[in-house]
């Protein structure tokens, strides 16, 4: 292939044809003594051999061994409690709300979830909604967005990306924000009650803010004409979401969480990885010292039933997880570690006994001298 | 008579009739139609301004592999694919913006060499004045007139001289590398006219063919009008300037344009020679066909998985994921086939689109390593290794045969006269005395020791003999005044040239025993006799050497009038057209000094009468005028005039064995290799050489293949005999082949010569058996561990090249020769080595790779073909592994996206993978990489069995390489799922999308794949330092970077952060580290247990050489190399 190349290198002779003959200087033709041109620069010459692999091995597997062994304690360490409010079964309470669904009912359908919390949770508690057998890594809806309309920009405002359609226009109009993923945005809303022993329900507050990304919330996304105009005339000339019932200027009384910036709205927006899902809905922060953040107890979880799964035979979840400084409950990451790390263990010591069985035999230089 | 001859070739078309200095001929004549012929404006370039554009991209996109990437890039133009067309786009603009440019100079260049080419002025004679004019304005039919030291412009016939008798001299230096004088001759009827009037008033037509490539041939046809009465002389290559060529020792020549600029011969042979693919570029097209495979097969898998998972239609379309319209009435089989093509889209990356570029650069930038091995570098002739072409780098690495030239590749070619025997007295010259004649004190051969007056006759007609029969030229050594001297100036200022050493010693040894060569003027030859007389002959014919005939003869005319016809050749082209002479006794003494090793020649002569003469000439002429087929009917003339001849002779000249030729085939054989000698010599001087280069040892067992045994018992017996007594030891040989070469088993050397090998490979006739004759004999050869073929015609040579070439194993070979009797093989071999020896330069050109001295090609296979090889080898299988671990992930991400073909990894990821983050350390190690130091490669010769049948690309694995591509990806991508799988590992609750999903993945994946490459070097210097850190920590800084903007020009944003608050995250770096950890483990272990337990000799050396360098003590080096070798 690079024989063409060669040729301007057989036509060098040529450059001189013109001038008076005469033999090319042959003396200049000795190579220069580099270390780099004569292959001789100066290495480092490592050799993989049992006798590195080993301590390797070993070192290995004496570090991974105690990490995993408190990534999994502390993976054990985190309360974490999931119900599951779909209403698939005749038994459970959202049954009839999810059997009753109609995009076009005006009436919200609301149902109630009791649970009882056998451990009191300590710190903060973050309550996350979950759905599963939901696609929101499927490729048709990834890309379904339009980020410079997110960002505030206010000609995608009007003439919403291509990659929105079929969710790009309505009536003509253009929709903000435009999208599959902004038009399927969970609605739901979860209330969560305590239930004392007293008999008092106590509506258990729910911190709304910190559940998006801070680039997210103050870079990425960001209302046409900045946070402070006057949403409803920021986005005139513009239409909600099918499937919405209000129009985003109009998702949270507060005015820093409206509109784009709305959380819940990022918290939507970034797509998930995986078809069983968790996005964070809301942070029960903890109050003092002295008294758990959630007490030992009844509960009950109150729901405004919007969101439709029954179609594609989804789930729907609440789970409220305390957080370490490794995240939520996953044991896989500690087993994980357990893992590798015995295996290397092992195999150093299979390797030991190989080198020593073998090493000998072969008459390894490297020791005897 | 001579139209005669005209009309009789009338039709033939490929000719060409050129009027000299644009003159008709006179009316009447003929009737031939003035052709249209180019100008003489050279165009090496391939492109001009305006077409370089859609040419080069034409010619770049001929090439399969870019041509498939622009069809994935028009596909992705065209249909609604999961990349953007950047991710391909971009690569392919890369790869084919850096080819052009690269051939946009390198054209650029050739422009600039055409522009000062044609642009050169010239000198022109036009209306009897010389006028100047650029070069490319000159037309076929003008006058030239050159001077000395000036490069002809075009192809030119000489017309006349400023030397009397016609003559010019010429270097060919530029063309094909000879920098001796050649003599070219003027036409007979022209030479006379030399100012620039005379020639103006030539009337003359030239017929000759049409141009063709070979430099040494040309057949032509000179028509004088002279007094209205036409005269034709024969034109041959003696009568040829060649574009290209400069003259010399000639102050000036008229001559006249006949092939103008692209078809000058120079030019025509500018078309490159056929392509050498390697075995690692075929090996790794098989590769290719089968990731082919694998691409169509998943893309075909998950297009049917994706329909039968779809054919739920709430899973197809459920309520937060609608089609739109259009996309909705498409028809199914559509769909099915976008899909299958974006799918095909989204895997293509498994198929590298920068390994072809890498491959090249590699095999580009390396070959430099040829050229600056201050090893191979030849003081003495102040040459250096050439690199020819670079493709075949790694194939230097791999040869199982090699084919060698005897004369000038094994020997010097540095020849020295040693004795000559005359009618059985034996004459050696005294070095001391010179001049003196010292009759031979080794007189034991001599049967009549007293030389009577009839012995003294022929003795010095033999001498004479050897004075006028050759081809040699005197050089004149210019003073630096530039006066040129004669010979008779001064004796120590000549010395002879010719581009036969042999004969260039025979005239020295000549000049030695008292008979000196002078010049040739006039045509007469003269020579300076013992008695200091100078006697001169006229030399009359010139019947040139060839090597089919292998011998040459002229024809004089003494000052006395007698006509001798001289001939001196090879013996067996001798002996049987010899009719009397001492035959038994100089056969006897030829095959003794045959023995010793020297090349002997013959010498006969044959008195001619005026009679035979005129026959001689006649049939000569007849010959030399024919435009068709001249070549065989000068053979067949020459083969009617060297007859009837009488032996007066034989030569001896020694030719030393180059310097360490046997260690340098000892080293081959140790390495594995087979050497075969293939040679024009006699068998006993071809078998003395190769004794003395240890091609056969003491305890080698000589089979015999020769006229001399198939004469006694025929061909099949004789095979058979043989294939019978090598069998009987394959089982040994072949046990014994592993352990090296160790000396006490029998191996045995094949003799053959050339008139035996042509009746072994004459095709199957009426019997049935003979064509199982090839079969047998590369069954004993391959038994053979050195094999000598003697008499070989150069075509033979390339026969026995192409036969083992063809062989059922098909084992690479390499073909090592200097001469222009070796082009044949060399071109015919899978290497083609030339050796930059004197006589010329046509091997060299023709090669792939030269070299000064044999002794080289050692370091050139052990040391270079193996670094090349390994290399190259870990190159290629390291590029489809990093493409598997690259793309299969996003293959296991289909079965959780519902096959939607959503990609894994963001476009710059997907872009940037190939050619940047992992593209430089992969390179740089298929630079410098060294797994052994050279120095232990070069000791140990047999280390090259370790890659021999191109063991590291062999299917297992590379297998072996696939899967742990599919290993890595597989924990790289569940080891990430499983840490997102339905929670949140940041410690604000916070939770990640898809995109940091692949985020995640693609940072392990590009620290495991570098890690790996890390693993595999084992020479690192502080530029593979450099690189691969460099490039882990370009990889962080572009992450950051990437993320860390919102980038105007991007329409979608989707990478803002993720790569940061990936970082952020304790446990991502813990799961990176634990990933890269367990992708790692198993190629470690690998390497760990394959060491322990089945060390290949490298290995062993390398653990050798490791303790060598903590030992540092040189006396201990043998002991280590030793007890790590048991």
């Amino acid at each position: 292939m690079m024989a063409t190349s060669y040729n301007a290198k057989d036509e060098d002779g040529r450059v001189t044809v013109c001038g008076p003959g005469g033999g090319p200087l042959l003396r200049g033709k000795k190579p220069e003594n580099t270390a780099l041109k004569q292959q001789r620069l100066a290495a480092w010459q490592p050799v993989l051999t049992a006798g590195t692999a080993l301590p390797a091995l070993f070192a290995v597997g004496l570090l991974f061994i105690p990490v995993g062994v408190g990534l999994f304690v502390t993976s054990n360490n985190i309360r974490e409690l999931e119900i599951d409010y779909t209403g698939a079964d005749a038994s459970s309470p959202c049954f009839s709300c999810s059997q009753s669904f109609s995009w076009n009912s005006t009436r919200p359908c609301t149902c109630t979830v009791p649970f009882y919390l056998e451990q009191p949770y300590e710190s903060n508690v973050y309550v996350y909604y979950g759905l599963s057998n939901f696609y929101q890594n499927h490729r048709r809806y990834v890309k379904s967005r339009d980020d410079g309309q997110l960002n505030g920009n206010e000609k995608s405002l009007t003439e919403p990306s291509k990659e929105c359609e079929p969710y790009a226009y309505r009536d003509n109009e253009p929709i903000a924000p435009c999208g599959a993923i902004a038009n399927s945005m969970f609605n739901d809303t979860l209330e969560l009650f305590y239930n004392d022993p007293n008999g008092t329900k106590i509506q258990i507050p729910l911190n709304a803010t910190g559940i998006a990304w801070w680039t997210d919330k103050h870079v990425k996304f960001g209302n046409p004409g900045g946070n402070d105009q006057n949403l409803s005339a920021a986005f005139q000339g513009t239409t909600r979401p099918v499937n919405w019932r209000r129009p985003v200027y109009e998702l949270d009384s507060d005015r820093g969480n409206n509109g784009f910036v709305n959380e819940d709205f990022i918290v939507w927006m970034r797509t998930a990885a995986l078809p069983t899902f968790r996005k964070l809905y809301r942070i029960i922060g903890k109050k003092d010292n002295v008294v758990p953040t959630l007490p030992r107890g009844n509960y009950t979880l109150e729901v405004v039933y919007n969101y439709p799964v029954r179609s594609f035979e989804g789930r729907k979840r609440v789970i409220l997880s305390t957080i370490s400084w490794m995240g939520g409950k996953n044991p896989f990451l500690g087993v994980a570690y357990i893992a590798v790390g015995a295996v290397c263990f092992f195999l150093g010591v299979v390797l030991l006994a190989m080198h020593h069985k073998c090493g000998n035999r072969n008459g390894d230089g490297d020791i005897s001298n | 008579t001579v139209c005669h001859i005209c009309t009789g070739e009338e039709n033939w078309v490929d000719s060409r009739t050129i009027y000299i200095g644009h003159k008709e001929p006179p009316s009447g004549t003929e009737a031939f139609i003035q052709q249209r012929f180019p100008d003489n404006r050279i165009v090496s370039s391939k492109y001009t301004f305006w077409n370089f554009v859609p040419k080069n991209m034409f010619e770049q996109f001929r090439r399969v592999a870019n041509f498939y990437f622009l069809i994935i890039f028009l596909v992705q133009l065209i249909i609604d694919t999961p990349t953007s067309p950047i991710t391909s786009g971009l690569p392919l603009f890369f790869v084919i913006t850096v080819t052009a440019i690269k051939q946009g100079y390198e054209d650029w260049l050739r422009h600039k060499a055409d522009n000062s080419v044609n642009q050169c002025p010239i000198h022109v004679v036009q209306h009897g004045k010389v006028v100047r004019k650029q070069s490319r304005k000159l037309r076929v039919g003008d006058v030239v007139f050159m001077k000395e030291n000036e490069t002809f412009p075009c192809d030119l016939i000489l017309l006349s001289s400023s030397r009397d008798d016609g003559t010019c001299f010429v270097t060919t230096a530029s063309l094909d590398g000879e920098s001796s004088h050649k003599t070219y001759y003027a036409v007979q009827d022209t030479k006379a006219y030399n100012t620039e009037k005379e020639v103006d008033s030539i009337h003359a037509t030239i017929e000759c063919e049409q141009p063709q490539p070979d430099l040494y041939k040309f057949v032509g046809r000179i028509n004088v009008y002279m007094d209205n009465e036409p005269v034709a002389r024969p034109l041959g290559s003696e009568n040829l300037l060649l574009r290209g060529a400069t003259l010399k020792n000639t102050e000036y020549i008229y001559a006249v344009a006949i092939y103008t600029g692209m078809e000058t011969k120079m030019a025509l042979n500018y078309q490159s020679k056929t392509q050498k693919r390697s075995a690692v570029e075929k090996s790794m097209n098989a590769y290719l066909v089968v990731y082919l495979c694998i691409l169509i097969s998943k893309a075909l898998i998950n297009t049917v998985l994706k329909y039968a998972w779809q054919a739920d239609p709430n899973r197809d379309e459920p309520w937060y994921n609608d089609r739109t319209e259009p996309e909705r009435q498409r028809h199914i089989v559509v769909r099915a086939f976008t899909d299958f093509l974006a799918f095909m889209v989204l895997f293509n990356y498994i198929i590298p689109v920068s390994m072809y570029v890498t491959v090249e650069m590699q095999k580009f930038l390396g070959s430099y390593f040829i050229m600056w091995d201050d090893e191979m570098f030849d003081e003495e002739m102040g040459e250096r290794a050439v690199v020819n072409t670079s493709d075949l780098n790694e194939e230097l690495g791999q040869v199982e045969y090699v084919f060698t030239d005897k004369t000038g590749t094994l020997t010097e070619n540095n020849m020295e006269f040693i004795e000559c025997c005359v009618d059985g007295h034996v004459y050696v010259p005294d070095v001391i005395c010179n001049g003196q004649v010292m009759p031979g004190a080794t007189t034991m051969d001599m049967i009549d020791t007293s030389p009577g007056p009839g012995a003294r006759e022929h003795e010095e007609l033999f001498f004479r003999a050897l004075c006028l029969c050759h081809t040699v030229q005197v050089k004149e050594e210019e003073t630096v005044d530039g006066i040129k001297h004669g010979i008779h100036q001064g004796k120590s200022t000549s010395f002879y040239i010719s581009s036969s050493p042999d004969e260039v010693a025979l005239v020295e040894g000549m000049k030695r025993l008292g008979f000196t060569y002078l010049r040739l003027k006039d045509s007469h030859m003269e020579i300076l006799n013992r008695e200091d007389e100078i006697e001169r002959f006229q030399l009359l014919e010139v019947l040139t050497f060839d090597s089919v005939r292998r011998r040459m003869s002229v024809i004089v005319r003494s000052s006395t009038g007698e006509l001798y016809l001289f001939c001196k050749g090879a013996d067996s082209a001798i002996f049987p057209r010899v009719v009397s002479g001492k035959v038994e006794q100089i056969k006897a003494r030829v095959e003794h000094n045959a023995v010793e090793g020297l090349r002997t020649l013959c010498v006969a002569y044959r008195p001619l009468s005026p009679e035979q003469y005129q026959e001689v000439c006649h049939l000569l002429n007849g010959a030399k005028l024919a435009l068709q087929d001249r070549d065989k009917r000068l053979a067949e003339a020459y083969d009617i005039i060297e007859k009837d001849l009488i032996l007066l002779g034989a030569t001896a000249v020694e030719d030393r064995l180059q310097e360490k030729a046997a260690d340098t085939i000892e080293s081959l054989h140790k390495a594995g290799m087979k050497v075969w000698v293939l040679t024009g010599d006699k068998m006993e001087t071809a078998a003395a050489t190769c004794y003395a280069s240890k091609l056969f040892r003491r305890n080698t067992q000589i089979l015999e293949l020769t006229t001399k045994r198939t004469e006694e018992q025929s061909l099949h017996d004789v095979l058979f005999d043989l294939s019978r007594t090598v069998l009987r030891q394959h089982g040994g040989m072949t046990r014994d082949s592993f352990s090296g070469l160790s000396g006490d088993c029998t191996d045995y050397g094949l003799i053959i010569d050339g008139a035996t090998l042509s009746a072994v490979m004459r095709p199957a006739q009426e019997d049935s058996n003979s064509g199982n004759y090839k079969e047998i004999f590369l069954e004993i050869c391959r038994n053979c561990s050195a094999v000598l073929c003697c008499r070989m015609a150069p075509l033979q040579k390339a026969q026995i090249v192409k036969l083992i070439k063809a062989s059922k194993e098909h084992p690479i070979t390499l073909a090592i020769g200097d001469g222009a009797n070796d082009v044949s093989m060399i071109l015919e071999a899978h290497v083609g080595i030339g050796i930059m020896g004197k006589e010329g330069r046509q091997a060299v050109r023709n090669s792939d790779y030269a070299i000064p001295k044999f002794k080289h090609l050692k370091k050139m296979l052990l040391v270079h073909g193996h670094y090349y090889y390994i290399r190259i080898s870990e190159l290629v299988q390291y590029f489809f592994y990093k493409n598997v671990c690259f793309i299969f992930p996003q293959f296991l991400y289909q079965f959780f996206c519902g096959f939607s073909q959503q990609p894994l990894y963001d476009t710059a990821y997907l872009t940037l993978y190939n050619i940047s983050f992992t593209s430089l350390p992969i390179l740089l190690y298929s630079l410098i990489e060294q797994h052994i130091h050279m120095d232990i490669l070069r000791r140990d010769p047999s280390l090259y069995r370790d890659i021999a049948k191109n063991s590291l690309l062999r299917w297992p694995i590379f297998i072996y390489w696939t899967v742990l591509g599919v290993y890595d990806a597989i924990v790289m991508f569940f080891g990430v799922y499983f840490l997102f799988d339905n929670t949140t590992f940041t410690s604000n609750g916070q939770m990640f999308g898809n995109w940091t999903f692949g985020t995640l993945v693609f940072t392990v994946l590009v620290f495991t794949v570098t890690f790996k490459l890390a693993l595999d070097t084992h020479y690192w210097t502080w530029i593979n330092h450099f690189v691969i850190w460099g490039s882990l920590i370009f990889f962080v800084v572009f992450s950051l970077l990437w993320g860390g903007i919102i980038w105007p020009f991007l329409n979608y944003q989707r990478m803002y952060y993720v790569f940061m608050q990936m970082l952020s995250s304790g446990p991502a770096w813990l799961s990176i580290i634990l990933l890269i950890t367990a992708s790692l483990l198993p190629d470690v272990l690998k390497k760990v247990i394959c060491r322990t337990l089945w060390p290949t000799t490298t290995e062993r050396i390398q653990v050798g050489a490791c303790s060598l360098s903590v030992v540092s003590n040189p006396a201990l080096l043998e002991v280590t190399l030793l007890s790590s070798c048991l």
